[in-house]
């Protein structure tokens, strides 16, 4: 797809508001639909969309599957994790109230944002894994 | 009168209609298809059919968000959990199809052929 | 602490699985593995006793939320009893499987194999002690998915193509069961499997609740394998890695098995599963035709993994058998065959493993004098199979005896007969290795043979002492197996 301006100027203009979008959505969890899932879908999305137009070989130069295999363990780590803080603050497992000791609906809020940190992790780097593995395969 | 039932009893139950038809077709594409990567299309409807089973009667016309408003506490919402429900099955979906083409991949390099009676009746299986 | 040991048993395995796959380090995944697959069998021997000595449920909030809105772990007895077998096993799969997997996993998967490994354990942990119906659906998924990753990762390129058919056919169950739990759940608006006991119990005989059932014990048969859907389960066995063999012949079934009971028995209800629907008959004729299709099966197969994947066909009739019969002996032979069949097979299978290890195939035709040059491992199958014929002092007499005597509390004398008959089918099929191992001479030009290496042919003997053991001494099997059978007919009785 080197040849093609058009699809070339008009992804880099596309990527950046496609990983804010993410962003937006992670963050808006809260509030609406959003949450983890589909930030990680679409962070992986517009990654794919740049390998898909500058080629797999410079994707993975940004990201290497490597750092991927560690990325996606790392996200279930970081959910668990927050599991096992709230064992150690001597609450039941995933209990969110006791993250914060003053008020357990803060710990609601640190929670929920850690543990879908977790998830966007784990969900975009699985996602592009995929990709770069299918799209690797043959060569 | 007799009609009118009849109809709202097929219009009523429309989301239900659709769901039984996601199912036998992707029943049917399981089975009757011998290519594993139609089986796996077949197999991701019927999945398919899971989700609007569950996502459909959580939905409230008129119904909001389920988030309390302060000056409107009794704003009538939608069932949250049937969504959060389905996101993780679409989630076990994904991961079930990414395995199973990872399988056909995998197939096709050892046996050169994705088609099911070529793969299967090829081999010596005892 | 101890209140918290129905997370433990699921989130350590889930960490570790977790850590293994940044690792990826054989010997320390291996023993990552170890460790926690051991903790889990302690952690589920405790939380069995505990609800054996105070005799009340374990109940565990998720997150801290309060059933039935929130995930419930819950421990009874039977829970209890098929975690303790789960764990034990697969802390036994671990220690024998360690030579088998550095020889038949290719060297940069085998961190990978112990990651799945830890996460098929915590997904079949799960299924078990999860209190939501669709909670354990998630847990069936992460499990089956797992599964499907350890077959493929065996040797033979026929390994790719029957994981390729397991996971077709188990997705369909599983996507089967979620369809009927989403039914019940449109119905009554609750997924805690106590709270749609309750609830359910006014609306049973509505249509939507009668094609949830179908729909669910559909889905879960095939993940059972009870004929005639057991079309996935030879070929996952007989082309798994040795190890992985040994694990989901011991577990995977029978997690699924516990699954139906709970369902057929306290959700729906013996009142109405049992007594107003033809269920009990269908399941019935079913596994009389499994016990027989599958034994008769097993005799003509070449490859002894496949024999005894037949094999275990024909057990899981057994099995299924008591839970057609309904009545509290049958049930208590069911449970104890889940436990015995467990041990007998998982013990066939590591000795296979280790002839699958020398020889390098596990075909019947060359394991022509395998008895004189290892010993150790084919007398070790003549005594498993003893145990799968039902020899007295052996566990498949304890489970046989109980079935027998259960068929004959329901009057169906004819059902003792059919099970005397499928004996004799077994030592048919037990009877053609024996024959070829023992009085068959080693051909001249084959490779002179030796004992598998000590870990494998120690935790297969294990095994199989106590399929003695447990044959004589059945306080633990059929003792708690008689509790929790209490806890299935407790509604009923």
């Amino acid at each position: 797809m080197r040849g093609h301006l058009i699809l070339r100027v008009v992804s880099k203009i596309l990527i950046p508001f496609l990983l804010l979008f993410a962003l937006y959505v992670q963050f808006h969890g809260d509030f609406g639909p959003g949450g983890g899932f589909q930030a990680g879908v679409i962070v992986a999305a517009a990654f794919v969309l740049y390998a898909l137009i500058f080629g797999l070989r410079a994707t993975q130069k940004i990201i290497s599957p490597a750092l991927l295999e560690v990325a996606v363990p790392l996200g279930v780590l970081i959910y668990a994790g927050v599991g096992v803080y709230t064992w150690l603050m001597g609450g039941n497992f995933l209990d969110y109230n006791m993250i914060d000791s003053h008020d357990p609906s803060h710990g609601q809020h640190l929670g929920v944002l850690l543990v879908e940190a977790g998830v966007l992790l784990t969900v975009s780097s699985t996602m592009l894994l995929i990709f770069y593995t299918f799209a690797g395969r043959g060569r | 009168m007799e009609g009118l039932n009849e109809l709202a009893f097929v219009l009523g139950g429309v989301n239900h209609w659709i769901t039984v038809f996601l199912i036998m077709a992707g029943l049917y594409i399981i089975v009757s298809r011998s290519n594993m990567i139609k089986k796996l299309v077949g197999l991701s409807i019927f999945q398919t059919s899971v989700y609007l089973l569950y996502v459909s009667p959580g939905k409230i016309i008129g119904g909001t968000a389920p988030i309390i408003i302060a000056n409107a506490p009794d704003q009538m919402y939608s069932n949250p959990l049937p969504h959060v429900l389905i996101l993780t099955a679409i989630v076990v979906g994904v991961a079930t199809l990414a395995l199973g083409l990872a399988l056909v991949v995998r197939i096709n390099e050892a046996y050169g052929s994705i088609e099911e009676d070529e793969v299967y009746s090829g081999e010596d299986w005892n | 602490m101890l209140d918290q040991l129905p997370a433990i048993i699921i989130a350590v395995p889930l960490i570790a699985a977790a850590v293994c796959a940044i690792i990826r380090n054989e010997t320390i995944c291996w023993l990552i593995a170890l460790v926690v697959a051991f903790v889990s069998f302690v952690g589920s021997a405790t939380m069995l006793g505990q609800v054996q000595q105070y005799g009340e449920d374990i109940s565990y909030k998720l997150g801290g939320w309060a059933p039935p809105a929130g995930i419930e772990y819950k421990v009874d007895l039977l829970a209890g009893y098929v975690l303790v077998l789960v764990s034990l096993i697969a802390t036994a799969v671990l220690i024998y499987g360690r030579q088998s997997v550095k020889v038949e996993i290719k060297k940069s998967m085998q961190g990978w194999y112990y990651t799945m490994y830890l996460l098929c354990m915590c997904g079949l942990l799960g299924i078990v002690i999860t209190g939501d119906a669709f909670n354990a659906f998630v847990f069936m998924e992460i499990s089956s998915l797992s599964m499907y990753t350890l077959i493929a990762l065996g040797k033979d390129r026929r390994a790719v193509a029957a994981a390729y058919q397991y996971l077709i056919l188990g997705t369909i169950g599983a996507t089967m069961y979620v369809i009927g739990v989403g039914l019940l759940f449109t119905l009554t608006g609750t997924l805690n499997l106590a709270d749609l006991a309750v609830r359910l119990g006014p609306m049973l005989d509505t249509p939507a609740a009668i094609a949830g059932m179908a729909f669910i014990i559909v889905g879960l048969s095939l993940k059972i394998a009870l004929f005639p859907l057991h079309l996935w389960l030879p070929n996952a066995y007989a082309f798994a890695p040795s190890a992985v063999t040994a694990f989901l012949a011991a577990t995977a079934t029978k997690v699924s098995i516990y699954l139906l009971m709970r369902y057929l028995y306290t959700v729906f209800g013996f009142g109405f599963a049992i007594e107003q629907t033809p269920i009990p008959e269908v399941v019935m004729v079913l596994s009389l035709l499994a016990i027989f299709a599958g034994s008769f099966t097993a005799i003509f197969q070449e490859n002894v993994k496949r024999m005894l994947a037949y094999s275990s066909v024909a057990q899981i009739g057994y099995i299924t058998l008591g839970i057609a019969l309904a009545n509290a002996t049958g049930l208590t032979g069911s449970l104890v065959h889940i436990f015995n069949h467990a041990v007998m097979k998982g013990a066939l299978f590591m000795l296979v493993g280790g002839i699958a290890m020398q020889i390098g195939t596990v075909r019947l035709s060359d394991m022509a004098g395998a008895g004189k040059a290892m010993p150790l491992t084919m007398f070790g199958f003549v005594l498993g199979g003893f145990s799968m014929l039902g020899v007295p002092g052996t566990v498949g007499f304890v489970s046989k005896w109980y079935l027998a005597m259960g068929a004959l509390e329901n009057g169906w004398w004819w059902v003792v007969a059919l099970l005397m008959l499928s004996s004799l089918l077994v030592l048919v099929y037990m009877g053609r290795v024996i024959e070829v191992a023992f009085f068959r001479e080693r051909p001249a030009d084959a490779v002179p043979l030796k004992e598998a290496p000590k870990s494998m042919i120690m935790t297969a003997w294990v095994f199989i002492l106590a399929c003695v053991y447990l044959g004589f001494d059945t306080s633990f099997t059929v003792g708690v197996a008689e509790q929790a059978v209490n806890v299935l007919l407790g509604g009923a009785q």
